[in-house]
């Protein structure tokens, strides 16, 4: 059953030198409990559909079904079923981790003691028990990292969508989060949706890659078929297959730029 | 309904908890007021500045809504660090209603100020304020009225700008015409005609001149009546312009 379905959903943004056509018409469909890598070079429409899907911008075109909820008529639904982590995350460094953590079931619409309860669940499944009373500003990177997904899980969404989950990772966290990410799958059967720049991420950790370019689909399919079809053969990797796909590597920032 | 008022009562627990952490923002804020009651008010004692009442009961109304004016019309400063964090948008995937999210944020705003206010009224008795308590707490109304409003206001312009470099020129170019031109420091009364006429095109002042109203006694004059009509305007106006923006947010 899919879990996200939309069709022609589009974005165009009104600028002084004229319309700009950031997402032209996006026909997705992934079924429940997919982990979907999103892929795409930089300002292809990544971010701008994941904007849409998670009701923070309104579509210009199209329609889209998230969790049962029309992301137009019914936003609000959509935000109950869905959780959302940022690439800055979305703590505040001076919170503790379990006030952050009960605060936002509450905001999820838990009461105070089911959000107790799931703070205490979400920091023993993400390996966060002995954090819990320090302030969010001391966790290391990776720390944050899981705190900032079970924040994305407080309210046991249906989709949890992940918006580059690893940048600004040493290699060791970024292995450690795709295992976190694994597991949030198997325990709770969410449907992930994420995108990056990492090609080695989204050939190890997606079911499913969905390629965009200049704010269309231009691919998708399991990696091995994108290999298979792109570049020759399942073994290939995936760099070149996205070479042939976009013409253009897909280079992360050095810098990670942070969302305002 | 209920969920509104809890999630409201839920946006401002949160920051409440984070302003009571931190007990040199909450007097601090008063600061600025207690500097002109100490330095200032001593050279109005003996100057007749309006028709009834001393010079207290002239300049600390002025000064509770000066508070108002600086405390509030900079409170957008945390939100837009909160931007940086990403806060914000995490609070924006939330179920909770837009309105809670700005008016759990401006509630706060308005407990601090007025809790200020009363500081800076219980120096004022010290020094030699006399006013009755009625005009004294609704003083406190229309600086919590007031600090709704400019905060709302404060909110939304954050959430256009991006940088504190941007906001602050923004946020000073409006509150010093606002401070000079609604007689806060001085009765407009003692203006030049022209000055005067000027002065009744800046909302702020028909608030002053309304707790000035209340500060000696006078609760159903025409100063009060046109107080509380343009607080209210304001107050509409700039609770609807803040829940837009939390609504739409930039791209």
């Amino acid at each position: 059953m899919a879990v996200i379905s939309t069709a022609g959903l589009a974005r165009t943004f009104e600028t002084r030198h004229g319309p700009v056509h950031a997402v032209h018409g996006i026909d997705l469909t992934v079924p429940a409990g997919e982990i979907l890598g999103f892929l795409g070079p930089n300002g292809a429409g990544k971010t701008t559909t994941l904007r849409m899907l998670t009701t923070l911008l309104a579509p210009t075109g199209g329609a889209a079904t998230v969790a049962g909820h029309d992301l137009v008529r019914d936003p609000r639904g959509v935000r109950r079923a869905t959780g959302y982590v940022a690439q800055s995350g979305g703590v505040d460094p001076t919170v503790s981790v379990r006030e952050e953590l009960t605060t936002q079931g509450r905001l999820y619409g838990l009461t105070r003691s089911q959000s107790t309860a799931r703070a205490e669940e979400l920091a023993d499944r993400l390996d966060l028990t002995g954090l819990l009373d320090r302030r969010c500003a001391a966790l290391s990177g990776g720390q944050r990292r899981r705190l900032d997904i079970a924040m994305g899980l407080t309210h046991r969404p249906a989709v949890l969508f992940l918006d580059e989950p690893t940048t600004g990772l040493d290699p060791g966290s970024r292995a450690d989060l795709w295992d976190t990410v694994r597991r949030v799958r198997a325990q709770w059967g969410t449907t992930v949706f994420l995108t990056t720049h990492y090609l080695d991420e989204a050939d190890a950790l997606a079911d499913r890659l969905v390629v965009v370019d200049q704010g269309r689909i231009v691919a998708e399919g399991t990696p091995a078929a994108l290999k298979t079809r792109y570049a020759g053969s399942p073994d290939a990797s995936l760099h070149d297959a996205f070479l042939a796909i976009t013409g253009r590597a897909a280079t992360p920032p050095d810098a990670a730029p942070v969302a305002v | 309904m209920t969920t509104f008022v809890s999630d409201t009562a839920l946006v401002f627990g949160r920051y409440a908890r984070q302003t009571l952490r931190s007990r040199t923002q909450i007097l601090f804020g008063a600061l600025m007021p207690l500097l002109y009651l100490l330095f200032y008010g001593p050279l109005l004692t003996g100057v007749p500045l309006a028709p009834h009442g001393g010079s207290w009961q002239v300049l600390v109304p002025g000064l509770l809504l000066q508070l108002g004016l600086f405390g509030a019309a900079f409170s957008g400063f945390g939100l837009l660090i909160e931007k940086q964090h990403g806060v914000v948008e995490r609070m924006r995937v939330t179920p909770v209603s837009r309105l809670a999210l700005l008016l759990g944020r401006v509630l706060r705003d308005a407990a601090l100020l007025v809790f200020q206010a009363a500081l800076v009224v219980l120096v004022a008795l010290a020094m030699g304020l006399r006013a009755p308590l009625l005009g004294i707490l609704i003083g406190f109304g229309f600086v919590a009225a007031m600090t709704v409003s400019l905060a709302s206001l404060s909110y939304a312009l954050a959430m256009r700008v991006a940088t504190p470099q941007t906001f602050a020129p923004l946020v000073n170019a409006v509150n010093l015409p606002a401070m000079l031109l609604s007689g806060l420091l001085l009765p407009m009364s003692l203006a030049p005609g022209w000055l005067n006429a000027l002065s009744h095109l800046m909302p702020l002042r028909y608030l002053v001149d309304a707790v000035r109203a209340a500060f000696v006694g006078d609760y159903d004059g025409t100063a009060m009546r046109y107080g509380v009509l343009v607080t209210a305007a304001l107050l509409v106006a700039s609770v609807t312009t803040g829940t837009h923006l939390f609504r739409k947010a930039g791209a």
